[in-house]
Order: structure tokens, then sequence, then C-alpha cells
């Protein structure tokens, strides 16, 4: 079943449009990739799908679960399953990270009308992740991302991720700033949390992401539209004889 | 549209006037003629049966006032107050001494009620007792004195304290009771002289509280006294003393509340504190004034002074202030840090929203030698306010060793307020150090929406980051109030974002 549906879609940022006219499906259960070089769009996208302001869609639509996305701010689109995983996760000085996850798991689940998690079950879930990513438990007494390393940042964008279940986690170019050994980490968690019910779009400028989540499909963007999607060996063609070739088709 | 422009559009729509302590209470009253002369100072003193000595020092305060006139440095913009239209008494009838609760004004009861204010002793001391090594912060004991307009209603616990040697009651009942500690340092660390509207409140004071705590003692519980001004067009002059004897200790804490009204009310207390040798003075604040409607209309002044004299050796004054309210704060709680080695701390938080417009800070004065004192200031601003710290550190010529560290943050919300900075520092020994941090930040939308995109409001996402932002201050308050307060700032800053 079709998860999230972007259609022909045209985004503007100050009176300039950035993306003109992208169609994108994303079924339950599947890996999307999302390549393209620099300025291409693939934040924009991912921006306008999380909600943030700032941005004008002129044209074509986004539903999710058949919902018109468009129409929800962005709150209710995070209590009703989607989840950004920033390129660059902010710090939230004095704000402890434990105090952090509760306060926002909590805002979802009131937003859906499920009672607040009791406080021996929050901890237990969050332990077990936290213990899964390599997370130390004296890391989330610290305030939000405050003097995390990159790799650091990027877990506990994971560990958000697996603590709030959503449906569709979107992941912006996860692998930047990261050495081999977070990025393995990383993508181990991402993959755990892989599962029927969920889908992924992962967006990357490199191919070496792609090694670790093996995609299902992956399109290639240019100038604001897709250009191409196939299987997960285009991320390889790519790998090897770059963008270039698609800037024309764009 | 961008989230802090949203932020500013509804600021443009701010509701202050959900404030939300604006109720007025329907009590009947008894108030002075309005106006201001010798024969309303003596009606005063008069109706406090108070002692020829302090009437005499009352008028002393008055005549001193005609010959000053109102300070006009700080920043702060409002018309010209006429002190000739105001009621400088009004007092809750019958007026009778009251020995317990119950010949309280039920009214006047259920009014701290809805303030949430623990007035009824017996209802906490039966209520359940939290389980061995568990402690509810909620049902800690804390001593209540009840300002309601110009009088004192109620005092809590006086009995349990009274075993401990402390003396916590109104000051006016102090003045009568105990004439030898009130003449001794009443006007001691705020001279009646002292600036225009400290002198003003030497003449009219007409309540508030009396702490005196003898050597060696640490105060058993937390001390509290509630403000609250309910009458129309009258000025609220009360008048606080507080004296940690040797070797003690007393955390106290104040807040403040007024209806909503379309006139602007007169507050301007004096808040005196004294430490001898090796005492601890804590003394907090949650303000909470009516700051005014949308219109910036309405709203208390706020004129205070308060000052901590660390009179002995190893004394420690510190002041916590949460200011919300108010349309116009001027307020600067400082230390006079004469004792060796005695110590001054002053960690504010000044939110200001709508119209609302402060200018507060602090005083060092370091006289002693090895003298410290800490300054850690956070002043967030939106709406159309203006939030201005001003400080004043100087080290005296023999404070040799003193030192003194600053730091004042500064978080804009929006684009139409302001936040200014005014650190004044004097040095005149080369032996003192002295260190100064200043940031002012706006609010960060990148900040705002991650919070949103976890699926926060964006007033809870505003309410997450400000808490944060103030929080090294918030973990001074006593834990009780701590929550308090941080309740209260994500309250007042609903206004700003809707
Ligand atoms: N806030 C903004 N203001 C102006 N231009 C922007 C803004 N955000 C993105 N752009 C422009 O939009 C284009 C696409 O950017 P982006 O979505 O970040 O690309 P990518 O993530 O693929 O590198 C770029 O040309 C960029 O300069
Ligand atoms: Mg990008």
């Amino acid at each position: 079943m079709a998860l999230l549906e972007v259609k022909d879609l045209k985004v503007r940022v100050e009176e300039r449009e950035i993306l003109h006219g992208l169609t994108l499906t994303v079924n339950e259960g599947e890996v999307h990739a999302i390549m393209g070089p620099n300025g291409s769009g693939k934040s924009t996208l991912s921006h306008v799908i999380a909600g943030k302001p700032g941005y004008e869609v002129t044209d074509g639509q986004i539903l999710f679960k058949g919902e018109d996305l468009l129409e929800m701010s962005p709150d209710e689109r995070a209590a009703k399953g989607v989840f950004l995983a920033f390129q660059y996760p902010v710090e939230i000085p004095g704000v402890a990270t434990m105090n952090f996850l509760r306060t926002a798991l909590n805002a979802q689940r009131k937003a859906r009308g499920e009672s607040e998690y009791s406080t021996p079950d929050f901890l237990k879930k969050v332990r077990e992740v936290s213990k899964s990513l390599n997370i130390p438990q004296d890391m989330l007494k610290r305030g939000v991302n405050v003097g995390f390393s990159g790799g650091e940042k990027k877990r506990n964008e994971v560990l958000q991720m697996a603590l709030f279940e959503p449906s569709l986690c979107i992941l912006d170019e996860m692998d930047s700033g990261l050495d081999i050994d977070a990025l393995r980490i990383a993508a181990d968690g991402v993959n755990a949390l892989r599962s029927p019910k969920r889908a992924m779009v992962v967006i990357t400028h490199y191919q070496r992401l792609l090694n670790y989540i093996v995609p299902d499909v992956v399109h290639v963007m240019s100038k604001g539209r897709v250009v191409k999607s196939g299987g997960k060996e285009l991320a390889l063609e790519l790998e090897a004889s770059g963008y270039a070739q698609f800037e024309d088709a764009a | 549209m961008p989230a802090v422009q949203e932020t500013v559009e509804r600021v443009k729509r701010i509701d202050v006037d959900q404030y939300r302590y604006g109720f007025e209470t329907l009590i009947d009253s008894e108030k002075a003629p309005k106006g201001l002369s010798e024969e309303i100072v003596k009606f005063i003193s008069q109706k406090k049966n108070e002692p020829d000595w302090m009437l005499q020092w009352r008028l002393e305060a008055y005549r001193r006032w005609l010959t000053m006139t109102e300070p006009t440095w700080a920043r702060v913009d409002y018309p010209k107050i006429d002190f000739q239209d105001l009621y400088y008494y009004a007092a809750p009838k019958p007026k009778k001494t009251v020995t317990s609760l119950d010949e309280i004004d039920p009214e006047i009861l259920k009014t701290y009620e809805k303030l949430g204010i623990p007035l009824r002793e017996v209802a906490m001391l039966e209520g359940v007792e939290p389980k061995p090594g568990e402690e509810d912060p909620a049902r800690r004991k804390i001593a209540v004195d009840a300002v309601f307009d110009s009088v004192s209603v109620a005092t809590t616990f006086k009995a349990e304290l009274k075993k401990a040697g402390v003396i916590f009651m109104p000051i006016s009942e102090a003045i009568r009771e105990h004439p030898e500690l009130v003449q001794k340092y009443l006007g001691s660390v705020v001279p009646t002289s002292d600036n225009f509207y400290a002198t003003l409140n030497s003449a009219v004071f007409s309540d508030g509280s009396f702490v005196y705590v003898p050597p060696g003692v640490r105060c058993p519980m937390e001390l509290s006294t509630y403000f609250r001004i309910n009458e129309r067009n009258t000025g609220q002059f009360e008048r606080t003393l507080i004296i940690a004897d040797k070797g003690s200790y007393v955390s106290y804490l104040e807040g403040c509340t007024a209806p909503q009204r379309d006139e602007n009310q007169l507050h301007a207390a004096v808040v005196e504190l004294v430490a001898h040798d090796d005492a601890v003075i804590k003394y907090s604040t949650v303000q909470n004034w009516y700051p005014g409607n949308s219109e910036g209309k309405g709203g208390i002044y706020n004129f205070v002074t308060k000052r901590g004299d660390c009179r002995g050796n190893r004394s420690k004054i510190s002041w916590t202030q949460v200011e919300t309210g108010s349309a116009i704060t001027w307020k600067y709680p400082s230390c006079i840090l004469r004792g060796d080695n005695s110590s001054g701390e002053f960690y504010s938080i000044a939110i200001s929203n709508g119209f609302q417009q402060v200018d507060s800070g602090t005083k060092m004065i370091h006289l002693g030698k090895n003298t410290s004192s800490r300054i850690i200031s956070k002043g967030i601003a939106a709406g159309k306010s203006q939030n201005t710290y001003r400080g004043l550190v100087t080290a005296h010529r023999k404070a040799t060793g003193a030192r003194n560290f600053t730091a004042c943050d500064s978080l804009l919300i929006g684009d139409k307020c302001g936040a200014h900075t005014v650190p004044y520092i004097e040095a005149k020994n080369s032996s003192a150090t002295f260190e100064h941090e200043a940031t002012t930040s706006k609010i960060s939308e990148d900040v705002l929406f991650y919070c949103i995109q976890r699926g926060l409001s964006q007033e809870e996402a505003v309410g997450l980051v400000v808490n944060g932002f103030v929080k090294d201050v918030l973990q001074q308050l006593p834990m009780e109030f701590a929550v308090e307060a941080q309740k209260l700032i994500s309250i007042s800053l609903e206004g700003s974002v809707g």
C-alpha cells in the first residue's frame, strides 16, 4: 500500500522555484534512496514533507496514508508518524536529552489520544534502545546534542526514531561527517528498524551509505525533479559515472 | 511562514488578557481618603496602633520625600504618576486582630485558594504523609504570611516557628511586639533618604513581613509571603525586614499577583535583609503582578528597593528572582558585602512580553576583604517589550581580593522587542578580579522546528527552549517553587506564541 505519494510537487523559496514538479511514491515496508548533487533540492523535499515553515507549495500534493499532509501542522505530521532525521541536528542547551525524549514522546502520544508512558516503561525502553546504539546513559543527561560529536548527534536521531516508532523515516544525509565506525553503528540502528509496516527515505549524496542501508528503490534527483528511478544497482552506476549525465536530462 | 515570523504574528494578537490571577475579590474595605499628606501618614500610623517613634520616623521620611523628585535614568517610559490621586491605605473590613484563620473573611481565603496558596495549614498537616525516604516536595511545610492590599491577613505556622525561636509575623505586629528589634534594624539597610520610592514607602508602608532568626538557628521551614493588590487606585507599599543572626539560616519566598485593571497600580516595596557573621539568607521572588492587556493598558508599576547587608564576616545573601509580571519593573536587589569573606549572589530570570518594560539588575558593593559575588541574569524579551539588565559591581579601596563573576544572557523572541545590557564596573583596588560575560541571541527557527518535528506544539517548543535557557537560575529556587516558576514561564510566554 502507498504510504507516501508526492504528486507533481512545485515548491518555492523566497520567490524562487526549487522543486519543479516532483513525483514520488513510497510503499509500506520499502526503503528508497534519493541521490543527487548538492543543490538539487533533496533537503527541500524533506523539509516540505515535514512541514518546515518558509516553503511555499505552489502546485501538486502530498498524501500520507491517503491523507493530505499539506493540510496538517508539522507537529500533527509527527504524531501521525512522519519522522525527519536532520542533516544537522540542533543543540538545545539546558534541556536534558532524557527530558526532551519524554516530552516529545508524550506529546505525540497525547495527540494520538494514547495514554502517556509510565516512567518505568519509558526508562526501560530508552535503556534498551540506547544500549543497542552504543549511547551511554550519561549522554542522555546532557543537554540535547550539546557537546555531542557528529556521530553522537546522528545516533541520537536514530534513538528518537526507535522510540517514536514512526511509519515514515526520512534520513537527510545521515552519513555526512561520520567516520566508518560511526556510520556502521548508525546504519545498524536504522536497519534494525526496517519493518513491513515502515518505510524509509534515505537521502544521500554518496553511494557509500547505501552499502550499509541497502535500498529497494533508488531515485536520482536533479534540479528539482526525479530524473531516474531504478533498483539498488542504479546507485553503483551513479558512483561509477557521476551525476553529470543527468544534468541535461533535468 | 517562518516560525519566528509566525511568533511575531501571534504576538500581535497577544492575549495577556489570559492572565490567570486577574479576578477581583468583592469584599468590603476601609480606605483612607485619596492623596498624601501628613494627615494620611498619621492616619496610617494610628490605624496600626503604632508607638510614637514609628510615627516620627514616618513623618521624617514624608518630609524628606516632599523634597525629592522621581528618578528618570531607567529605560522605562510611562506617564507621570499623580501621587495625590492614589489611595495609600486600604484594609479589608472588618478590621480586628485575627487570631485564627476562621476569623478571616471567607472571600479572602477563597482568593488565596484560587491562587493556590496554602493558607490552611491544617489541611497540609492532615495530608497523606509521603512514604519514608520519599520526599514529596508539595507536602513540605511552608509558613505563609498573606498580605491583602495594605494588611497582613494571615500568618501560618507561627506557633511551630516560635518553638524554634524564629519570629515570623506581620511587620505591623513586630513594631508593637518587638520594638527593640525593629528600631535597631528598620532603615539600617535602606535608609529613609535612600531614593524617591523607598522614601515614599518609609512614610506610608502599611504592612509586610518581619523575620528574625536567632543565633545558630536553621529556620525549620521555608517562609513565604504572598502579596495581593485588590483595591482600585491603591498603592501597595509593603515593607519586609529579615534579620539572620550569627550562624543562622533562612530561606524566604515572596509571591505577588493582582487583579486585572485598566488603570495602572503602583507597587513600591522595600525589602531589607541583614546577615550577621556566618549567617545565610536566601531570598526568592516569583513576581507575577498583572502585566497590562494587549494594548499595553493597565498593569502594575513595580518600583522596588531590595537590599541585603552582609554585615557579618562569612555571611551570605542570595537573591533569586523570576519576574514575569508588571507593566513596568524597576528593581535592583543588591548586596552590600561589608563583612570579610562575605558573599552575594543574584540569579534572575526576567521575562517581558506584550508592552512590558523591565529595567532590572543588581548592585554588588564590595567593602570587606575577600568578598565574592556572582550574577547570573537571564532576560527573555517577546512581543513589543523592552528588557534591560542594569548592574553595578564596585570594589572599595579596602576590599582586597574582591571577586565578581557576571553572566548576562538575553533571548529575543520576535523582532519588535529589545534587550539591553548596562553593566557598570568600578574597582578601586588592583587586587579585585571582575569577570563579565554577555550574550544576546534570537530564539532559533531551526531549534523550534526541530522540537515541533518531534511532536511538540509551537507553544510547547518555545516553553521548552526558554526553560532550558533559564535552567541555571531555576535550579536556585526552592524545589516546590521551581516547578511553579517553570509553569509560570510557559504561561507568561503563551501570549507570545498564540
Ligand atoms: N532557505 C532558503 N533560501 C533560499 N534558497 C534556498 C533555501 N533553501 C534552499 N535553497 C536553495 O534551494 C536549492 C536546493 O537546496 P537543497 O534542498 O538544500 O538541496 P540539497 O539538499 O539537494 O543539497 C539550492 O539552490 C539552495 O540554494
Ligand atoms: Mg541537503
